[in-house]
């Protein structure tokens, strides 16, 4: 097992599209964050949530976590790699095992350094949009429970995000697909929210990965949420399990 | 010794090969890998699939009277039915307002009928829109729109045509008939001090509109043709005061008006006035504040009215069903498959290196990019042509069937939701496959390509309207302003914002930002072709 951990972040590492990826991920995350930091002008009392505010870039930063994690094992694919791989490793599931070891150390690396951004980003720049002490809205502060748990949720939210998107990449094998597939199944849900009623509204709120995941966000109002903040992310566990577990038993049982 | 055949010349330059050879092959790749083809119909399916399941779930109810607090739309004991409230419709088939407080005689023949406005006021509702509004909670405020002034119309069912000159709260006098047209006449507030005399004559099927400061210089306004105007018609005095929003909370107003100088030639003296209120049933969508009344002190006539007489717009009032708010989900899944085949198109060859078979058959590398951009522009667009045909009528149908209100959209429209959504997924197959030229792997081109597409609408609950607004002129989002169908009237004032459901620009428009950008990534992917090595 050591020995493939270890095969398999030399492949990852020495690959440049990880290291770009990475940093792309830190910068869009906190790149979105900032410009809607910005673009808000709070003139309403109250109803607002500092934090989440904060962690919007999650919703873009996700998308190359998830490229990041699908082009892990698809690329193996497309240039014909895997099979060499499974000759130096013939047990698939030790090599799944690492593969996922690895990504998820990746993301989470990312994860934590675009989350740090993001609350420092909220925390400098919301005051000046009307969210600060003087409007009833306390300072983002990790030392605030509520924030601490949803900057650590969104953390792993993005490792559940990697690992979803591993699985569904090692049941498809084919980068093009997998990438849509996992994004397809992240956004078409909360667009197909906006236009239905309850209870249908709610039901997909709650078994969709990103709107059950990233209800971790929230930090005030959580009685109104579909679902509470860790249930949620339990709910995006499941999705993760699942696909590495399809994606597993693909992999054990066909052809490379 | 001598031959008849000339010697091979030098050529300087390649031979240009014509372009259909070029097409014929890009076009025998596409129809012959399965996954491909496949993946259309997956496309196409799947966009009839959601707009249904859109379309399905989504249940229109509405209340009149106040919920209990802390309960649902459909909670027992507040007076909430599943279905949607009557919205008239009017002579040319859109959907319009038509509540008003009329005093009203009938006409026989031609006639003109002559009133002077010496004083218009307003009451505003303080109670949020989901509540009921009562004239005790009601503070001073005149709607701009609100309006008092002389109306003929053949019938005073809800939706008929009719002519009207009038004064209003903030647009001066107007002459409009029939919902939709209008035309301004003397500007400036009513008051005693400025008083506003309003004329309205019948000959034949011509209606013509005066204004005038004295009652002796008349100015023509407008006029029209009612076309099988009856004989007896009925005229009279009205007012309406339609729903004023501050930001999007809407609240209903009343107005009050005070007319005197009335006179009417050509209709039988011994007519008298009856005061009527029209659309003001709860069964009517439109909300009101007062039923309206009038009352008579001397040879004045004071009335007052609530609602409007005006094309229907907004989600605010009516639900935000139109032929395409149930099409929107399934047309971004379909864009999804679309774009990741667009990407395979191209990226495919170079993981395979067939791409260097491909340019050693066709040199001029641009051919091979015009070919392929052709070839799935075109593919892409039947497939969105079908798959938005069946799906724009299928969802249409659903919503309806759901008791859900939908906008009635002409077929015109509808020709050109259907068109548009085909030329969207076409030209966004061409953008995405030029951005796969240019990467040359698929990762970046499909993420790139959904994220674009998607996160504008998703990121709508964080962003202030305004800024979601500017993502959809700048972005190739913009491509989704063919989807606009809800009415917009320069008649009623309503915040026609992207969360209302307006999108900001016109569709012709914002189909042009997405081909820019579509033109801009075919010609980086042209140039990058010729720079680079295969």
């Amino acid at each position: 097992m050591t020995a493939a951990l270890r095969a398999e972040w030399t492949k990852l590492r020495t690959l440049a599209s990880t290291g770009w990826l990475l940093i792309g991920a830190v910068i869009l995350t906190i790149g979105l964050s900032a410009a809607v930091a910005d673009s808000t002008h709070v003139t309403s009392g109250s109803g607002q949530d500092p934090t989440k505010l904060s962690l919007t870039g999650i919703y873009l930063g996700q998308t190359v976590i998830a490229v990041l994690a699908v082009l892990a094992i698809s690329e193996e694919y497309g240039s014909g790699m895997i099979r060499l791989t499974l000759s130096a490793i013939p047990r698939r599931l030790i090599l799944l095992a690492a593969k996922t070891a690895n990504v998820a150390g990746l993301a989470f690396v990312a994860g934590l350094l675009a989350v740090a951004g993001c609350l420092l980003a909220g925390r400098l720049m919301l005051p000046a949009a009307g969210l600060d002490p003087a409007h009833g809205y306390a300072l983002v502060s990790i030392s605030h429970g509520a924030t601490l748990r949803a900057a650590v949720g969104s953390v792993l939210y993005l490792v559940l995000i990697a690992l979803l998107s591993l699985g569904v990449a090692t049941a498809i094998r084919d980068t093009a697909v997998s990438i849509g597939a996992v994004l397809g199944l992240l956004y078409l849900p909360p667009i197909l929210v906006q236009a239905v009623t309850d209870p249908l509204r709610r039901h997909l709120q709650q078994i969709a990965p990103m709107t059950a995941g990233l209800a971790i966000q929230a930090t005030t109002n959580l009685r109104s949420l579909p679902i509470a903040p860790w249930t949620g992310l339990g709910v995006l566990a499941a999705w993760a399990v699942a696909s590495l577990l399809v994606g597993g038993l693909l992999l054990r049982l066909r052809d490379a | 010794m001598t031959t008849t055949s000339t010697p091979p010349r030098p050529t300087t330059e390649p031979r240009r090969e014509s372009f259909g050879p070029v097409l014929r092959a890009e076009w025998t790749k596409f129809r012959t890998v399965r996954g491909w083809v496949i993946g259309l119909i997956v496309a196409a399916v799947l966009c009839v699939a959601f707009t249904f399941l859109t379309a399905n779930g989504s249940h229109e109810g509405y209340c009149t009277g106040a919920p209990p607090p802390g309960s649902g739309p459909n909670s027992p004991g507040s007076n909430c039915q599943v279905g949607h409230p009557f919205v008239p419709t009017g002579p040319s088939g859109e959907a319009v307002a038509d509540s008003y407080y009329f005093v009203d005689q009938p006409l026989t023949g031609n006639g003109t009928i002559t009133a002077r406005v010496t004083s218009l006021t307003g009451l505003t509702s303080t109670q949020p829109a989901n509540v009921a509004p009562s004239l005790a909670d009601a503070r001073p405020g005149l709607a701009i729109w609100a309006k008092a002034g002389i109306l003929l119309t053949p019938s005073t069912k809800q939706g008929s045509a009719y002519a009207a000159v009038m004064a209003t709260g903030g647009h001066g006098v107007r002459w409009q008939y029939n919902y939709t047209h209008d035309s301004a006449g003397l500007p400036g507030y009513i008051s005693s001090a400025s008083a506003r005399w309003l004329r309205l004559t019948r000959a034949g099927d011509t209606l013509t509109g005066y204004d005038s400061t004295n009652g002796t210089t008349w100015a023509e306004i407008g006029t029209t043709r009612l076309a099988g105007l009856p004989s007896t018609v009925a005229v009279g005095l009205f007012v309406t005061s339609p729903v004023s929003f501050q930001g999007s909370n809407g609240s209903a107003t009343q107005a009050t008006a005070t007319f005197d100088q009335i006179s009417i030639q050509g209709a039988d003296a011994s007519n008298a006035w009856h005061g009527r209120s029209i659309g003001n049933g709860s069964e009517s969508f439109y909300p009101t504040l007062g039923s309206g009344g009038y009352h008579r002190s001397g040879s004045a006539f004071v009335l007052s009215g609530s609602g409007d007489i005006a094309p229907g717009v907004g989600e605010g009032l009516l639900g935000a069903d139109t032929a395409t708010s149930t099409l929107l989900a399934g047309l971004i899944v379909g864009l999804i498959v679309m774009i990741v085949v667009a990407t395979m198109y191209i990226t495919a060859e170079y993981r395979r290196g067939l791409i260097r078979t491909t340019f050693t058959a066709t040199p001029d590398r641009r051919r091979v990019l015009a070919a392929k951009a052709v070839v799935i522009g075109a593919v892409a667009f039947v497939t969105g042509a079908i798959a938005a045909g069946v799906a724009v009528p299928l969802g249409e149908h659903v919503a309806n069937s759901n008791g859900n209100y939908v906008f009635p959209t002409s077929t015109l429209t509808e020709v050109r939701i259907i068109g548009g959504s085909a030329a969207l997924v076409a030209v966004t197959a061409v953008a995405v496959l030029a951005l796969g030229t240019i990467l040359r792997k698929s990762a970046g081109a499909v993420a790139a390509g959904i994220v674009v597409f998607v996160l504008p609408y998703i990121l709508g609950q964080f962003l202030s309207g305004s800024a979601q607004e500017w993502l959809f002129r700048l972005t190739p989002a913009a491509g989704f302003d063919v989807l606009a169908t809800l009415p917009r009237s320069a008649q009623v004032a309503y915040p026609y914002t992207f969360g209302n459901g307006y999108y900001p620009l016109a569709p012709w428009a914002g189909f042009a930002v997405l081909c820019l950008y579509a033109a801009l990534a075919l010609g980086v992917a042209a140039h990058l072709l010729r720079r680079r090595d295969a």
